[in-house]
């Protein structure tokens, strides 16, 4: 029995396979498929992950510093400003060498009774030397300060101000000593000149250069094209200024600046300046006078200094690229008209031999301009051409000095420059420069200096 | 009067028809305007300080740009010391705290990216180096990711109304880029590990992207004019080891690549080096389309 349906089984258990496979085979064959399909599908997505894994793994640099950059950019590090903690330190050295025909204290015809500080020295001489330092104070101020040290010995605060950092609107607030904004050479260090002096009109009316202590208020106007104004109080203690001794404020400034561009390779900056101080026995001595005295006299002034300048500076550079070539056009004029007293032959009680000692009304109006082009014609070379002049004008000498003092030195003041410099990088430079000084009448100077004014330090960044 | 009045009813009247935009940007080279124009479209008002044609280390810090800053109200520059000398008066002189350094309105490229040529040795007899490593990070396309990533991060911080729009610019120009520098790496697979001599040492992130091989360069240190001793000196090493071409940015001489073109009987190639440097290089696409159009002929001879 056992034998027989296993018999029975094993005949027809192919046949019963036989009979369930034609249903049994069809879903057989779509599990298949679809087990197909799904492995299909899985290895597509195993691909598409692949790739995706490949991808990240190509952008994983990108995203890395992506995400560093984020994090940076998150937590704004000090970006890169003057110094870490410690301030920006420059030091500028410079020297010259002098070949003058000529005493160099003889002051200038017309202007005995201005300051005549050229600078000039016959032969090898070490110039000032300049120390900078400057650094934000806090989030509001910014401190500059640059020391002078003397050749001769000592140190003398060139400039030492805080700078407001955060008014906004325009607005930048200055106090302490600082150079004049009037004029366009006025706020620029000697290092910087483009002749190794100062022209004559600087000299003679500005003593080289206005440094003021008091306080400076300049306005920026929001417009597309540079319009300036500003205002400065000081104690009136440079020259025409004679640091008087007074509450409140002993000069006044106000000056006016505009510019802009032309083209892509142009730009200009042209200013008014108006300077007010007084001066108060203000003693000058070898004056010439109308007596011949040998050495000439010692005189003394009382009075207002009211000055008026103009100035005007352009650049140009093709394309405004100033690497290879550029030129400047500089030119500024001022005039001053002073009035007061002037006592002639002048001698401090006591002082033997005592002078005469007449005090008169005195007035004067005196001006001087410049005008300078310094071409830069190939990388690290320029020359430049400077014409100054003077007018000593005509004096209103009262009566009872009307026999003693010279009104009229009936001169011009007159003097040619031209320089030549190399700059083998941009910390430092070697100039030649000669001159033809017809600055004291009869006294024609043919001049040559030697110079280098080396940078060390922090890279400064110029002015315009 | 009546002409007065009317001269100012037409001075209100331009004011108001003008075109208003979001935000006022001060960039510093063209490639940032570039960028920003990407980013901001027409919610900004950009200007470029610079053009491409010019050394962007030694710019005039002219009344213009004085002006220009201090209506500004984002500051967009390559920073690492690159604009050392012109920036800081720009910034004192333009009364504008907005956009100090370390503000939201000062943003530095070059904080984004990984710095190359770092100088281990800080001193100026190596002649103009840059203590935070060199500034021409704008000759890298990749770099362009995490700039403007970030860069439109702090559009959306000083614009919040346009944040989504800055985003969304931001997406457009990431994937468009990122196609782009598929394409410009496979075109300039056949500059990969290819000896050159370069004029200024201005392209380390180029070098570093498209796998060039910088032999030689014609300034003795970086920001020095090449002299003829020194590229005599280059020319000798090129005897021995030669190069493929000699490279110059836009706003550099001429002369001393033709001399040693001339010389080494190698291609001379200027590159654009930023938007506007050639006529090809009209936007950030083209900027590298032509930079590695005008490679790829330096390296077949022409």
């Amino acid at each position: 029995m056992f034998k027989y349906t296993a018999l029975c089984v094993a005949l027809f258990a192919p046949l019963s396979t036989y009979a369930a496979s034609d249903e049994d085979l069809r879903a057989i064959r779509a599990q298949i498929q679809q087990l197909k399909e799904n492995y299909e599908q899985r290895i597509t997505q195993l691909e598409q992950r692949l790739q995706q894994a490949e991808a990240s793994s190509k952008n994983a640099e990108t995203t890395a510093v992506q995400a560093q950059a984020a994090a940076q950019q998150a937590s704004r590090p000090a970006a890169s400003s003057e110094g870490a903690f410690n301030p920006a330190m420059s030091l500028i050295l410079s020297g010259t060498y002098g070949q003058l025909q000529r005493d160099p204290a003889i002051s200038t015809t017309g202007f005995a009774m201005s300051p005549n500080n050229n600078g000039y020295t016959k032969g090898f001489s070490l110039k000032e030397s300049e120390l900078g330092v400057s650094a934000n104070i806090d989030p509001q101020f910014r401190g500059v300060a640059t020391m002078s040290l003397n050749p001769a010995g000592g140190v003398t605060v060139e400039n030492g101000f805080v700078q407001t950092t955060s008014l906004g609107n325009g607005f930048n607030f200055k106090f302490g000593r600082y150079f004049s904004g009037l004029g366009y050479l006025n706020e620029q260090h000697a290092h910087a000149w483009d002749f190794v002096d100062q022209p004559l009109v600087y000299r003679t009316l500005w003593d080289n250069q206005v440094g003021e202590d008091g306080v400076q208020l300049k306005w920026l106007a929001p417009t597309d094209a540079f319009v300036e104004l500003g205002a400065e109080l000081g104690s009136g203690r440079s020259f025409p200024g004679s640091g008087r001794q007074k509450n409140g404020a002993g000069s006044g400034v106000l000056f006016a600046h505009v510019g802009d561009d032309v083209g892509t390779g142009g730009s200009w900056r042209a200013g008014v300046s108006l300077h007010q101080t007084k001066a108060e026995n203000w003693v000058s001595n070898n004056v010439p006078n109308l007596a011949g005295t040998v050495g000439g006299v010692s005189d003394r002034f009382s009075g207002d200094s009211k000055t008026a300048g103009l100035d005007f500076v352009w650049k140009y550079a093709p394309n405004g690229n100033v690497t290879e070539t550029n030129f400047k056009l500089q030119g500024e004029y001022f005039r001053r008209k002073q009035s007061g007293l002037l006592t002639y032959d002048f001698t401090a009680p006591g002082v033997t031999p005592a002078g005469v000692n007449i005090t008169d009304t005195y007035a004067v109006t005196q001006s001087g301009w410049y005008m300078q082009g310094v071409y830069q014609f190939m990388p690290r070379w320029r020359m430049g051409l400077r014409y100054d002049q003077l007018d000593p004008g005509i004096a209103q000498v009262g009566a009872l000095n009307a026999v003693n003092v010279i009104s009229n030195y009936g001169y011009t003041p007159k003097r040619d420059t031209l320089m030549l410099d190399f700059n083998p990088s941009e910390f430092s430079r070697l100039r030649v420069q000669v001159a033809q000084d017809k600055s004291r009448q009869g006294l024609t100077d043919n001049q040559l200096f030697l110079q280098y004014v080396m940078s060390l330090g922090a890279h400064g960044a110029h002015q315009f | 009067m009546r002409t007065i009045f009317n001269m100012l009813l037409a001075a209100i009247l331009a004011l108001l028809t003008a075109p208003t935009f979001a935000l006022n940007i001060f960039a510093c080279e063209p490639e940032w305007a570039a960028l920003t124009k990407e980013l901001a479209a027409d919610k900004a008002d950009i200007y470029s300080a610079t053009t491409a044609l010019q050394d962007p280390h030694q710019i005039q810090a002219r009344p213009s740009l004085i002006a220009k800053a201090r209506r500004a109200q984002l500051l967009v520059c390559t920073g690492a010391e690159l604009e050392v000398g012109w920036l800081p008066v720009i910034l004192h002189e333009s009364g504008n705290p907005d956009i100090a350094p370390g503000r939201p309105g000062n943003f530095e490229a070059a904080h984004s990216v990984t710095m190359l040529e770092v100088p281990s040795r800080l001193d100026r007899e190596e002649g103009d180096v840059h203590a935070a490593g060199n500034p021409h990070i704008q000759t890298s396309a990749p770099n362009y990711l995490p700039i403007a990533q970030a860069l439109s991060a702090r559009l959306a911080e000083l614009d919040p109304s346009n944040a989504a729009f800055y985003r969304s610019r931001l997406q457009t120009f990431t994937q468009r880029w990122q196609a782009a520098i598929v394409r410009w790496e496979k075109q300039a697979a056949p500059l990969k590990g290819q000896p050159i001599v370069v004029q200024h040492r201005g392209f380390p992130y180029l070098n570093n992207w498209l796998g060039l091989k910088q032999v030689a360069e014609l300034e003795p240190k970086p920001g020095m004019e090449p002299s003829v001793s020194h590229l005599s000196q280059v020319l000798e090493q090129l005897q021995r080891q030669p190069a493929k071409m000699v490279i110059r940015a836009a706003y550099q001489n001429s002369k001393p690549s033709e001399w040693m073109s001339e010389h080494a009987h190698i291609p001379a190639v200027a590159l654009p080096f930023s938007v506007g440097g050639t006529d090809g290089a009209k936007d950030l696409f083209g900027l590298f389309d032509d930079t590695i159009a005008r490679l790829l002929a330096g390296l077949n001879g022409n």
